[in-house]
């Protein structure tokens, strides 16, 4: 049977400037810039950045505002966009130990050279409403003290020092890239690494959060968390040398986990560890909690059968684009498949009625 | 200032340098050179890089925009830029500075953008460095029990 698809395209039309109409709303509130977005909705921003895998403020608020908010349909836009792009290059490796911190703290050491800096944090608030904020947005001026000199080391390294901790290995092997290539398992940590940065906030929390809850489970501490600002080097191959391109808000969070030790190793510390675009620590300490999870078999941990240990399974799963393109598309017309489902089971009850019939 | 003493130095600073700053200075320069563009100003993706562990072998975090132009003054100089973020207008001004730092208006650029840009972008940074310093916690240590 065929079935008529034309005759949508007036409905659309009109669909999308209704869009646009419900998109600003009440005309007699004041329209909200994107500047406005970029600045004070800056945390929605950042979400968009890393999990659009494109680091630039004022188009991820532009697509915040045209998603009316829907932050998964804001980072769609940013994917979409992406794709467009020439790619010019890639940066050398990020130096983070240089990182300008606004925030540094560590859950293991008190005394961390480079103290507990909390920056501009929502811990310790006590999370009741402030119907201040709707009144006025005056703020008091924030307290300033001495600035810190020099970097803030990184805390695994005075693990390092005594061995008490396993080494990073040291390599320039350049990374394979999942945008330029379908994902393949097993697949290495660097791309389970840079699938983690770009994967659903909230699909990458529950799998760190089912970790800590006993599937797989390997007891992180948080050796450090970072948010600051790093510069972007990149070689330019017409002038010779390398430049700083730009400077970039990232957040890092290195764990520090426990491990028994195995034939070639002793015990020792191992590593989980997370790095995102923006200020985004829900997001980096996750992926720090997965990426460990997901080291069992190098090192040498038994495979518990958790959900967190199945590479196919977080990382065919943590793309938020992925899974709404393929979960919304159902609700796209399906017209003839459904109609050939309809004939089906219309055919088989006939033939359960003629069974029945006969029996009788 | 020792940063903008060398081209890489000056043309970092241009790149991280906010855009409205940039065309602020540029335009107290007062200078409209002739120029003809050896790339018209491109739009564009650069893949950045981190690090496992921070040390260790490196993997691709994500793209950054990036807007890169080069250009040749009618004198000779060719400059070019490489600059965070979709701002064409701030990546002619970069290429343009830059290729004037190769010419006899060096000594002027220097004054009047480069070290005014480089203080601008110090006391942002000493401010925001000021602001997390107020916030690191001064553990002490209460004495209880006897003696």
């Amino acid at each position: 049977m065929y079935v008529a698809v034309k005759g949508g395209e007036r409905a659309i039309d009109n669909a999308h400037s209704w869009l646009a109409e419900e998109r600003r709303g009440d005309t007699a509130i004041a329209e909200l810039s994107v500047g406005q977005i970029r600045e004070q909705l800056a945390l929605a921003v950042n979400r968009v950045m890393a999990e659009g895998s494109l680091y630039d403020p004022d188009l991820a608020a532009l697509a915040i505002k045209q998603a009316r908010g829907d932050l998964i349909e804001a980072i769609f836009l940013i994917r979409a966009y992406r794709t467009t792009l020439p790619r010019i290059g890639h940066s050398r490796p990020l130096g983070t130990g240089a990182m300008a911190c606004d925030r540094r703290i560590s859950a293991t050491f008190k005394d961390a050279p480079g103290g507990q800096v909390l920056g501009p944090t929502f811990d310790y608030t006590h999370r009741l409403l402030e119907f201040r904020l709707a009144a006025d947005g005056a703020v008091p001026p924030t307290a300033e003290a001495e600035p810190q000199q020099g970097p803030v080391p990184h805390i695994t390294g005075f693990l390092n020092r005594d061995g008490l901790i396993e080494e990073e290995t040291a390599s320039d092997e350049p990374p394979r890239d999942l945008t330029r290539e379908p994902l393949e398992f097993p697949a290495s940590r660097a791309l389970r690494l840079q699938a983690l940065a770009r994967g659903d906030e909230g699909f990458v929390l529950s799998m760190a959060y089912s970790t800590q809850r006993g599937y797989g489970r390997n007891h992180p501490f948080v050796g450090e968390l970072r948010v600051g600002q790093v510069a972007v080097e990149m070689d330019i191959p017409e002038l010779g040398f390398a430049v700083e391109i730009g400077e970039i808000t990232l957040t890092e969070c290195e764990t520090v986990n426990q491990f028994k030790g195995s034939k070639t190793e002793p015990p020792q510390f191992t590593r989980g560890y997370g790095l995102t675009l923006g200020h985004t620590e829900r997001k980096a300490i996750s992926m720090a909690l997965v990426d460990r999870a997901l080291r069992w078999k190098e090192l040498g941990e038994d495979n518990v059968g958790a959900p967190a240990q199945d590479e196919e399974f977080v990382l065919s799963h943590a793309d938020n684009i992925q899974a709404t393109g393929f979960l919304e598309h159902i609700k796209l017309p399906h017209y003839v498949d459904f109609q050939s489902e309809l004939e089906l089971v219309r055919k088989l009850r006939a033939e359960a009625g003629q069974a029945g019939e006969a029996r009788t | 200032m020792g940063k903008i003493d060398t081209r890489q130095g000056w043309i970092s600073l241009l790149a991280k340098a906010p855009a409205g700053a940039l065309a602020r200075r540029w335009a107290a320069l007062g200078l409209s050179p002739g120029f003809t563009w050896l790339r018209a100003p491109e739009i564009g993706g650069v893949m950045v890089r981190g690090r496992m562990g921070a040390t260790g072998a490196p993997f691709n975090l994500g793209e950054m925009t990036v807007t890169r132009c080069a250009l040749r003054l009618e004198g000779g100089a060719v400059g070019h830029a490489y600059v965070q973020g979709r701002d064409k207008a701030k990546a002619e001004q970069a290429a343009l500075l830059d290729a004037l730092m190769q010419t006899d208006a060096a000594a002027e650029v220097r004054e009047k953008v480069l070290e005014p840009l480089a203080a601008e972008l110090e006391a942002a940074a000493a401010t925001r460095a000021a602001k997390a310093a107020a916030t690191k916690v001064a553990f002490f240590t209460m004495v209880r029990g006897e003696d």
